[in-house]
């Protein structure tokens, strides 16, 4: 298992508030398909199939 | 019916054993004269045994059916002496293109590298690859082709199977030491058998048209996600022999097929996709919907599940007839080993071990695509959007557009016939894995690798200390590098990280079995013990 689940964010506030900033004047729609496109990114960024799969795990239980 | 092509009638002859009354035991009985089951006729036939095969029918396949074929089942067709026409009549191609509403998000090239010998793919209509092959095994005299033949009932016996055959004559009994059920998805066999055909249907439909039409498309695969042309589906265009091309609709679940087929509605989609000035004519069209399924074991008793009788994908990645073609390549050579007692009936069973192991490869990529093109729910369908709506803008999404994985053979990585490696070796031709091709230069001509490999075990060695390895009833002949073939682009080398002394065991369907540094006659005695499910006597 090579998932950081220790603080490793810069700044969580700022990217917090990016993330709700972000969506703060969508529909419900709009914010997911968004979503959904965010997690593809960071999805890309992190790469390794492993640890993806962690991930999927994590946030589905 | 078909403007492009005119259905040959077979002649229904009846058999001897019919009008005499006589209940004959035929080595091999195959039952189910398409692609796959003509082709385990030629493969046996070439391999020295009497073949019989019966179809209901006495035609060849009749509208909008298989249209790629792959490199490695034209390989399997060109050491069956079958690919000539079938790679002068087809189609060439190797690109596909993916495209989202009118632009192009993603292309793949199916065989990048050359030095082979069969291109990457052909297109080209089920009839007229039927047409050879049956003009191939009615030439044959060990295989005896019998149109209206229809088996309707079977019975396992302890070492055989016996069935009762429908023809315009009536029915009579015959008996088969072995029984191919190559009679594809809906094959009756498998139902007199009971086995288990299970898996995943999928809640969509595809209007399938062929049309003729004069146009200069390039012959190459273009898939459209969301097109202007068809908003919300997918559509796919692909050229065939004869300026006819391969047209596919995603209709949806709620289609009504039976509207949806007549021609005054497809017309329109047709011209939609292709302008309102191209001139075409509407050559075949079907409604259908897929499933990804496969039998629970590929041999039950001395009855043999091949092809889509035993397996079944959605179109997308052209991996039903192509899988199949390999299941013959697979099993020709063990049950010719079988039932001339070289081999014990243990070698049957490795069939089902690697041919279901490359099944569940294909079910699971056929499986993939068929999920990306059409989404089970709401969530799924909205990832799918993102991957296409980000892959028109940024590459890294572009590998997840999934339009079709098209057919490659499955290496037998897991395969008991399998010899590991003991050595480090680079190159992709790690033991199970299909012998890849490459030219080479023998007596002055040019020529390829795998028009050297032999009917039985082939020993590729580079070096000249290597001999004929004989191990029971198996001989492994030596192919030398350097000496019988010459390494003309020195692709073998590389391929095959074929350095001096190196030597190959290859199977008699071109599968590398082992690989050693060094000549062992010992270890070759072995590795070929194992390949053929022996035991140390």
């Amino acid at each position: 298992m090579t998932l950081n689940l220790l603080p490793n964010i810069e700044a969580p506030d700022a990217f917090y508030e990016a993330l709700t900033e972000a969506q703060r004047d969508m529909s419900e729609d709009e914010a997911n398909d968004m979503n959904a496109r965010l997690v593809l990114i960071l999805a890309n960024q992190i790469g390794r199939l492993a640890d993806l799969k962690e991930a999927i795990r994590l946030a589905r239980d | 019916m078909l403007n492009t092509y005119q259905f040959p009638q077979f002649d229904y002859r009846q058999s001897p054993e019919q009008a005499a009354g006589t209940v004959l035991r035929h080595p091999v009985v195959v039952v189910g004269a398409g692609p796959v089951g003509l082709t385990a006729a030629l493969d046996l036939a070439a391999r020295g045994l009497r073949v019989v095969i019966l179809d209901d029918n006495n035609t060849v396949s009749v509208g909008s059916r298989a249209v790629c074929y792959a490199k490695r089942p034209l390989e399997i067709w060109d050491r069956l002496g079958v690919a000539r026409p079938m790679l002068d009549k087809g189609i060439e191609w190797k690109l596909g293109r993916v495209f989202l509403r009118d632009k192009e998000v993603y292309s793949f090239d199916l065989l990048p590298e050359d030095g082979h010998k069969i291109p990457a793919f052909i297109n080209l209509q089920q009839y007229y690859l039927e047409e050879y092959m049956v003009a191939a095994a009615m030439a044959n005299p060990l295989i005896d082709l019998r149109w209206k033949h229809k088996v309707v009932s079977m019975r396992q016996g302890e070492d055989h199977v016996s069935l009762a055959v429908e023809t315009p004559d009536g029915i009579f009994q015959m008996e088969a030491d072995w029984l191919l059920a190559c009679d594809g998805a809906n094959s009756d066999i498998r139902r007199m058998v009971g086995a288990e055909f299970t898996g995943q249907f999928f809640q969509d439909r595809f209007l399938i048209a062929d049309i003729v039409m004069k146009a200069g498309f390039p012959t190459e695969r273009w898939f459209w996600f969301d097109p202007d042309f068809h908003r919300g589906q997918s559509a796919l265009l692909h050229k065939q022999a004869d300026d006819v091309w391969r047209l596919d609709f995603q209709l949806g679940w709620e289609a009504d097929p039976e509207r949806e087929k007549r021609p005054e509605n497809i017309i329109p989609r047709v011209r939609e996709m292709l302008g309102p000035d191209a001139e075409f004519e509407l050559e075949w069209a079907s409604v259908y919907q897929f499933a990804c399924r496969r039998v629970d074991n590929f041999r039950h008793g001395r009855v043999l599940f091949a092809g889509d009788a035993a397996h079944q994908v959605s179109p997308f990645g052209a991996r039903g007839a192509n899988t199949g073609v390999q299941d013959i390549d697979n099993l020709s050579w063990k049950l010719a080993a079988v039932v001339k007692g070289q081999a014990p009936e243990a070698l049957i069973d490795s069939y089902h071990a690697e041919r279901a192991f490359a099944a569940d490869d294909n079910i699971l990529n056929s499986t993939r695509s068929t999920d990306f093109i059409t989404p089970k729910n709401a969530a799924s369908r909205r990832y799918r959007d993102a991957v296409l709506a980000l892959s028109g803008k940024y590459p890294f999404a572009r590998p997840l557009v999934n339009s079709g994985r098209l057919s490659t053979p499955t290496p037998y990585v897991e395969s008991p016939l399998n010899t590991p490696d003991a050595e480090e070796w680079s190159g992709r031709m790690a033991p199970g894995t299909c012998a890849a091709d490459a030219p080479v230069r023998s007596g002055g001509q040019a020529g390829w690798l795998l028009e050297h490999l032999g009917e039985g075990f082939t020993l590729l060695v580079s070096g000249p200390e290597a001999e004929p390895v004989t191990c029971g009833a198996f001989t492994a002949s030596v192919l030398r590098v350097g000496q019988d073939i010459e390494d003309s682009e020195g692709k073998i080398a590389t391929r095959y990280d074929l350095c001096d002394g190196a030597v190959y065991l290859i199977r008699p369907d071109q599968h590398i079995a082992a690989r050693w540094r060094s000549f062992d006659p010992e270890a070759i005695r072995a590795a070929i013990l194992r390949a053929t499910a022996g035991t140390e006597a």
